[in-house]
C-alpha cells in the first residue's frame, strides 16, 4: 500500500483516451495538431519503430503462449512448443480441445469451480465495504471541521505505506481465539482495513475539488451533513467510486498474501488454489494454463472495460502495491 | 448456525455474502440515521458517525496488530523469552538471510530501472503515432493479471528440457537458444542470473503503471516549449535527453519510488516460481515462511518491522523531491 501525490502537471484521463480530455468531453485535434502528427510520424526513425513493436512482441507473445497452449490436447503440449500450431493451421494438423478447461474447472484435482465462486464471494464485499466506510471518513475529513483532523487525516496518509506483512500473524491470531478463522468474514475484514488507508486518501483528494460553493449552498438550504453528503457530494463521486473500485477489484481478486493466510480449503480464492496447483503439478502444463487464464479472465474484463477510470484512478495520485 | 461460519455450498456461501452486505448497509444506514438532524446533534458526534468506523477499523485491525508485531519482534520463537536484538541481529548477520537482503536489493535496484526506462522509451516512441492507443494497451495489461498469473505465464517462458535428441523444447526462451545454436539452460535454476529471470517478470508488470503515469507527464509539457527547443534545432534523442527527461523529473521520482516500494513487498513471484530456492529468496517470503512454515513468530516479526524500516527512506526521498519540485514552481 503505497501512495504518494502525484505532481499536478499530469492532465487526468488522457493517458490512455486521447480523444477524451478530463472533464470526459471528447476533445477535438485542430488542423495544426493534425499536421504536427503527421510530420512527426513521418520523421521517426525506422529504428524507434522497430524498438517500439520489439517491446510490444515482447508484451504480448508470453500471454498469448499460455492462451494458445490452454486450447492445445494434453500430449501436443508435452511433446511440442506452442508455436508449432501456427505451422499446424497451414496443413491442418493444429488440434484444439477445451478438456483442459474441463478438467481444471470440474476435475477432482483442480476443482476451480469452486474456488471461482469463492472468488466472487471475497471479492465483493471486499470491494464494497471500504469504498462505503472510505467515502463517509473522506468526508469528515474534507468538510466537518472537527478537533484533531489534521493529524487524524496525516496519520491515515502515513499509515499506506505500512506493509501488511505487520499486521498478519496478530490479526491471525486474533481471528483464531475468535474461532472464526478460515471463514469468509475474516477475509472480508482483513481487506477491507487494509485497503482503507488508501480509498480514504484518494476519495479526499476527489472531495477536496469539488467546489466549496455547492457544499454552501445546500448548508444554507437547511441541508445537513447526511443529506449534502447523499444528495450533493455523492452523485458527483461517480467516477472517483468507480477509479477506487477497480483498484480495490484488482487488488482483491489477484492477492495471494491475504487469501493464504487468513482462507482455509473450503474458503480460498483462486489465487490460492491456482499458486496451489503450480506447486504440487508445476508439470502438468495443460491443467495450469487453462487454470490461470480462469483465474485472468474476470480482472482482465474488468479492466479493459473500465479502464478509462482506472487510468484517472492511477494519475489522480496513487498506486497499491 | 454452522454456516456463518463455514458455508460450504455455493447457496450457502453466496447467502453469508448478501447477509454480510446487508448486515453493514443496516449498521450504516441507522448510524447516518440517527445524525440526520441538522443543529441539533453536536458537531463531533456528526465526525465520528461519519468517520469513526473506518478509523476504529484501521486502528484495530493495522495499527494495533503492527504494534504487536514490533513488540514481538524482541521475543523468542514463541514469545515467552524476552531476547532483545538477537532477531534483528541474525536477520543482518547470519549468511542465509544476508543474502536475502541482497537478492531484495538487487530486486529493489533493477525492477524500477527497468519498468522506468522501458516504460519511458515506450511512451515516447508511441507518443501521438497512429497506433498510440492499441500500443499502451498491449504494455497496460500484464497491469490486470495477478502475479500467480503472470508467473505461471513466465514460467511457461523459461520451461527447460534435457538437451536430448528427438526431445523438442516447449519453453519460448529456450527454443529461441535453440535456433540460434546455443544449449537450452535452466532459467530458473541456474544462479546468480535466475534472479534476473524473476525480476524479468516484476518488470513485466510494472512497466504498464510506468508507461501510462510519465506518458501523461508527457502530453503536459507545455507545446511551445517543445517548439522553441524544436526551432533552436533539438530533435531526437537529443530532445528527449534536454526537454523530455527534465520536464518529467517529478513524475519519475514518483514512478520510481512507488515501484520500488511495491517490489520491495513482492513475493507471489518468488513463492509461485521457485518457492525461494535456488538463491532466489527476499525478504517477503523469507517472512511467510518464518511465520507460518517455520513458526518462529520472533524472527518473522523482525523481518516484517525490517521490511516496513526499509519503505521509510524511500518515502522520504519521494516527498523530499517533490517539495523540491514544488519549490521551483
Amino acid at each position: 500500500m503505497t501512495t504518494t501525490p502525484l505532481p499536478p502537471t499530469a492532465p487526468v484521463g488522457e493517458a490512455l483516451d486521447e480523444t477524451a480530455s478530463a472533464d470526459g468531453k471528447p476533445r477535438r485535434l485542430s488542423r495544426l495538431e493534425k499536421r504536427a502528427i503527421a510530420t512527426k510520424g513521418k520523421l521517426s526513425s525506422p529504428w524507434a519503430s522497430g524498438l517500439a513493436i520489439l517491446i510490444a512482441i515482447l508484451w504480448t507473445v508470453p500471454s498469448v503462449g499460455l492462451l494458445v497452449t490452454s486450447f492445445r490436447p494434453e500430449l501436443d503440449i508435452r511433446r511440442s512448443g506452442w508455436w508449432t500450431v501456427f505451422g499446424g493451421l497451414f496443413n491442418g494438423e493444429a488440434e484444439f480441445t477445451l478438456d483442459n478447461y474441463q478438467q481444471a474447472l470440474f476435475g477432482s484435482g483442480a476443482n476451480l469451480a469452486t474456488y471461482f465462486v469463492n472468488s466472487f464471494v471475497i471479492t465483493i464485499p471486499a470491494v464494497v465495504i471500504p469504498i462505503t466506510l472510505a467515502l463517509l471518513a473522506a468526508y469528515a475529513f474534507a468538510w466537518i471541521d472537527f478537533k484533531g483532523r489534521e493529524f487524524l487525516f496525516v496519520a491515515v496518509f502515513a499509515l499506506q505505506v505500512v506493509p501488511l506483512q505487520v499486521a498478519l500473524v496478530p490479526l491471525l491470531t486474533d481471528f483464531v481465539n475468535l474461532g472464526v478463522n478460515g471463514s469468509f468474514w475474516t477475509v472480508w475484514i482483513a481487506h477491507a482495513t487494509f485497503g482503507l488507508p488508501l480509498a480514504i486518501f484518494l476519495l479526499h483528494n476527489f472531495m477536496k475539488d469539488i467546489p466549496a460553493s455547492l457544499v454552501e449552498a445546500a448548508r444554507v438550504d437547511g441541508a445537513g451533513h447526511v443529506k449534502i453528503f447523499l444528495r450533493v457530494l455523492l452523485p458527483l463521486l461517480v467516477p472517483a467510486i468507480a477509479a477506487f473500485g477497480i483498484f480495490q477489484f484488482l487488488w482483491v481478486w489477484n492477492d495471494l498474501l491475504v487469501g493464504l493466510t487468513f482462507t482455509n480449503v473450503g474458503s480460498r480464492p483462486l489465487t490460492v488454489a491456482v499458486a496451489e496447483m503450480a506447486g504440487s503439478r508445476g508439470g502438468d502444463w495443460h491443467v495450469l494454463t487453462a487454470g490461470a487464464f480462469i483465474s485472468m479472465v474476470v480482472p482482465l474484463i474488468v479492466f479493459i472495460s473500465l479502464q478509462r477510470y482506472f487510468v484517472r484512478g492511477l494519475l489522480a495520485g496513487s498506486v497499491k502495491g | 448456525m454452522n454456516w456463518l461460519t463455514s458455508a460450504s455450498t455455493t447457496g450457502e456461501k453466496f447467502a453469508v455474502m448478501f447477509l454480510a452486505i446487508a448486515l453493514f448497509v443496516v449498521v450504516m444506514g441507522a448510524i447516518l440515521f440517527l445524525v440526520d438532524r441538522p443543529r441539533r446533534i453536536p458537531r463531533w458526534v456528526v465526525a465520528t458517525a461519519f468517520a469513526g468506523p473506518a478509523l476504529l477499523l484501521v486502528a484495530w485491525g493495522l495499527v494495533r496488530p503492527a504494534i504487536i508485531t514490533i513488540w514481538n519482534s524482541f521475543f523468542d520463537r514463541r514469545g515467552n523469552e524476552f531476547v532483545g536484538l538477537d532477531n534483528y541481529g541474525r536477520a543482518v548477520t547470519e549468511g542465509q538471510f544476508q543474502s536475502v537482503l541482497v537478492t531484495t536489493a538487487v530486486w529493489v535496484i533493477l525492477v524500477p530501472l527497468g519498468s522506468t526506462v522501458i516504460g519511458l522509451v515506450y511512451a515516447v516512441l508511441v507518443d501521438r503515432t497512429r497506433f498510440e492507443r492499441l500500443a499502451k494497451a498491449l504494455v497496460f495489461i500484464p497491469m490486470a493479471i495477478s502475479m500467480v498469473g503472470a508467473s505461471i505465464i513466465w514460467k511457461f517462458v523459461y520451461e527447460f528440457k534435457p538437451d536430448q535428441p528427438g526431445v523438442k523444447q516447449t519453453g519460448l526462451l529456450n527454443q529461441v537458444l535453440v535456433w540460434i545454436g546455443l544449449e537450452p539452460q535452466q532459467f530458473l535454476i541456474n544462479g546468480p542470473w535466475n534472479t534476473v529471470f524473476l525480476i524479468v517478470v516484476m518488470v513485466w508488470i510494472q512497466t504498464g503503471f510506468a508507461m501510462t503515469v510519465l506518458s501523461a507527464a508527457i502530453k503536459a509539457i507545455p507545446d511551445d516549449i517543445v517548439e522553441a527547443a524544436r526551432l533552436d534545432g533539438l530533435h531526437g534523442t537529443k530532445m528527449f535527453r534536454y526537454i523530455t527527461v527534465p520536464s518529467i523529473r517529478p513524475a519519475l521520482v514518483v514512478v520510481l519510488t512507488t515501484i520500488a516500494i511495491g517490489t520491495l513487498k513482492v513475493f507471489d513471484i518468488v513463492r509461485t516460481m521457485t518457492g525461494g530456492q535456488f538463491g532466489t529468496q527476499v525478504i517477503a517470503n523469507e517472512f511467510y515462511t518464518q511465520a507460518f512454515r517455520q513458526n518462529n513468530q520472533g524472527l518473522a516479526s523482525a523481518l516484517a518491522v525490517i521490511l516496513f524500516i526499509l519503505v521509510i527512506p524511500i518515502v522520504i526521498y519521494n516527498v523530499r523531491q517533490l517539495r523540491r519540485s514544488e519549490e521551483i514552481r
